[in-house]
């Protein structure tokens, strides 16, 4: 069976961003990139499938900017056999994405996709479901364990309550969340093995998807700041500012 | 205008705390305000939905296939009555994070996720970046699929209102997805994100016995317990006590953090706190930069001290 992971570039989640100074986005410029967390959770849920014997093919795709390639490159030196780049320098909505994913699927007939549960750049926590619905498959979203079988997947989910089990029908999707697996460590000679592995570069043209958007960002501005309270000595001063002074006990 | 619906979180019997604060939401749009609750037998959530002050409508789908909330099975029915409306709302649970967006696609329209603010009727405030960026964003969508996060919202009432209950047809299962169970964490205490006290534990707690310490104080003090993702990797907690960007959104009146650095993705979850305090024997730990009130100690010494003190202390 083919598995189809998707991996985006983000800033990376150690990295502090800020407002550009019209608020009108985001400043990413010269500001340290990299998969997005939950992603390198995904791919290293494929590759364990494949070392499993479960999956016969790999593919990573990437949607953005040509130096997704670089994202690209880590999932294969991962253990993805093959990456698609759908280059655009729009920053697609989730719908777009999972429509642009939707004809990668479509081209590509895997068994299973696999994405991030979200985002933490938008933290939307969309594409999965949207791709699911759009192709009609059944959604493992929020995984945190996969039993892959012959015509259905078991997929343990992360909910508000604990934990739930559902059977999902092949074809499926699934969204990784954090405590899927670990993630490997990339060693240097897999590296210099992924700069030989395809990496082909399509457009959205190509898979006939048009880039709408119905959503435009006005603003973009920091939170208030909570400003640094006391400290205090001990138990029984804190015992005695919570019920005196906050009047929260 | 046309009319807002709200889809009820419920377990049948009664309604979720959060589908509360969505109603205010879709108050705070302006509107009149249905709500859709789908399930099996379930009356008694319908019913609780038609004593909400300000519900105009409450539409029941009853049907077997509702009976464990599926999403792939839930959407077929929510897109179905959504072109009636300009707005679907829900709660940002688990719930509505895995229904919501999936709504929005059969509908090809862009989703809004963890609303915190109403604008107007187009226009909405949502975190970005584990909440270290508030944007706003206009959405030109003839449908508004939205989540909302119910720690921006007030609850609205749950009393007075009277609104009729009509029956929906069930729309038919997709048959793509089937339940298998359920594992939910049993506590006596009052639930993360409807508590009035979350006494919360990281790495530093070193173990599940280490939790007990909290466990003890948040009986004391009537709170829930919470823990930081590190907390939840090594297995001292159970995955749904992670409170953060990833985990679960609150803002109670106190929150005591023990052993947790405060990374950004921990804050995200509780930064909205009324009153934070927080116990680390690093004094450069990051979390303090928030806290009103720090000790500087070793939990292991500062967490029984406060049980003690807790213990002496006489009723409010
Ligand atoms: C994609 C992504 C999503 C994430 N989502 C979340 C999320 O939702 N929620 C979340 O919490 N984290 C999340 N994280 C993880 C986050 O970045 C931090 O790693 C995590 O919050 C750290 O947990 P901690 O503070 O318990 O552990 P640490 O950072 O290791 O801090 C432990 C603290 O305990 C103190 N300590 C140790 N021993 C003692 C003692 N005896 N007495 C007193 N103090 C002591 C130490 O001084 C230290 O400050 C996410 C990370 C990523 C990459
Ligand atoms: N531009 C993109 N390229 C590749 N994958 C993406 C992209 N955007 C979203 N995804 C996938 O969808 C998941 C959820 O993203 P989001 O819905 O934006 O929070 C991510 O973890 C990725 O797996």
């Amino acid at each position: 069976m083919k598995v189809l992971v998707a991996v985006k570039r983000v800033v990376d989640y150690n990295v502090k961003v800020y407002p550009k100074a019209d608020g009108s986005g985001v400043e990413i410029a010269n500001v340290k990139m990299s998969m997005n967390p939950f992603d390198e959770i995904a791919v290293e849920e494929a590759v364990q499938l494949k070392e499993l014997g479960k999956a016969t093919e790999i593919i990573a795709a990437s949607i953005g900017v040509s130096q997704c390639q670089e994202v690209l490159r880590t999932a294969l030196a991962m253990g993805a056999d093959r990456a698609v780049l759908i280059e655009t320098d729009a920053a697609p909505e989730p719908l777009v994405v999972a429509k642009l994913l939707k004809a990668l699927v479509e081209r590509e007939q895997p068994g299973l996709v696999i994405l991030g549960k979200q985002a933490i750049d938008d933290d939307c926590n969309q594409t999965g479901q949207m791709l699911a619905a759009l192709l009609g498959w059944g959604q493992g979203a929020f995984a945190s364990k996969l039993t892959l079988g012959e015509q259905e997947i078991e997929v343990i989910r992360e909910i508000d309550g604990g934990l739930e089990t559902v059977a999902l029908k092949l074809p499926a999707v699934v969204t990784a969340d954090l405590r899927l697996n670990e993630p490997r460590y990339v060693k240097l000679p897999n590296i210099i093995k992924a700069k030989k592995k395809p990496l082909e570069t399509l457009s959205p043209g190509d898979l006939g998807v048009v880039l709408a958007t119905q959503m435009t960002t006005l603003k973009v501005a920091e939170p208030p700041k909570r400003e640094a309270g006391i400290k205090v000595a001990d138990a029984a001063e804190l015992v005695a500012k919570l019920r005196n002074d906050a009047k929260v006990i | 205008m046309k009319n807002i619906l709200v889809i009820a979180e419920h377990d049948h019997a009664t309604l979720k705390t959060a589908t509360l604060n969505t109603v205010s939401a879709a108050q705070s749009i302006g509107g009149e305000i249905h709500i859709l609750v789908a399930g099996s037998n379930c009356a008694g959530a319908a019913a609780a939905s038609a004593k909400i002050p300000g519900v105009a409508k409450v539409l029941q789908a009853d049907a077997g296939h509702y009976a464990h909330h599926l999403a792939e099975d839930l959407a077929v029915l929510i897109a179905g009555l959504a072109k009636d409306y300009s707005h679907v709302l829900a709660p940002a649970t688990t719930f509505g994070k895995n229904l919501m967006p999936r709504v929005a696609a059969l509908l090809d329209v862009t989703q809004l996720s963890d609303i915190v603010g109403v604008e107007n009727a187009d226009t909405f405030v949502r975190p970005i970046y584990a909440g270290s960026m508030l944007a706003t964003v206009q959405c030109s969508a003839p449908v508004k699929v939205i989540t909302v996060r119910s720690t921006a919202f007030a609850a609205a009432a749950s009393e007075g209102g009277t609104a009729p209950v009509e029956t929906v047809p069930a729309a038919a299962p997709l048959g793509v997805a089937r339940f298998i169970g359920q594992e939910l964490t049993k506590s006596e205490r009052p639930e993360l994100t409807a508590a009035r006290i979350v006494v919360s534990g990281g790495r530093g707690m070193g173990s599940s016995e280490g939790f007990k310490l909290l466990e003890d104080i948040a009986d004391q003090l009537g709170a829930a317990v919470g823990a930081s993702r590190a907390a939840v990797d090594a297995g001292f907690a159970p995955n749904d006590y992670q409170i953060g960007q990833t985990g679960k959104i609150i803002a109670p009146e106190l929150y005591i953090a023990a052993g947790i650095s405060g990374a950004i993705q921990h804050l995200a979850g509780m930064k909205d706190s009324k009153i934070i305090v927080a116990i680390n024997k690093d004094e450069e730990a990051p979390i303090f930069q928030i806290t009103d009130y720090g000790i500087v100690g070793d939990l292991f010494k500062v967490l029984p001290e406060l049980f003690a003190e807790l213990d002496k202390l006489p009723p409010a």
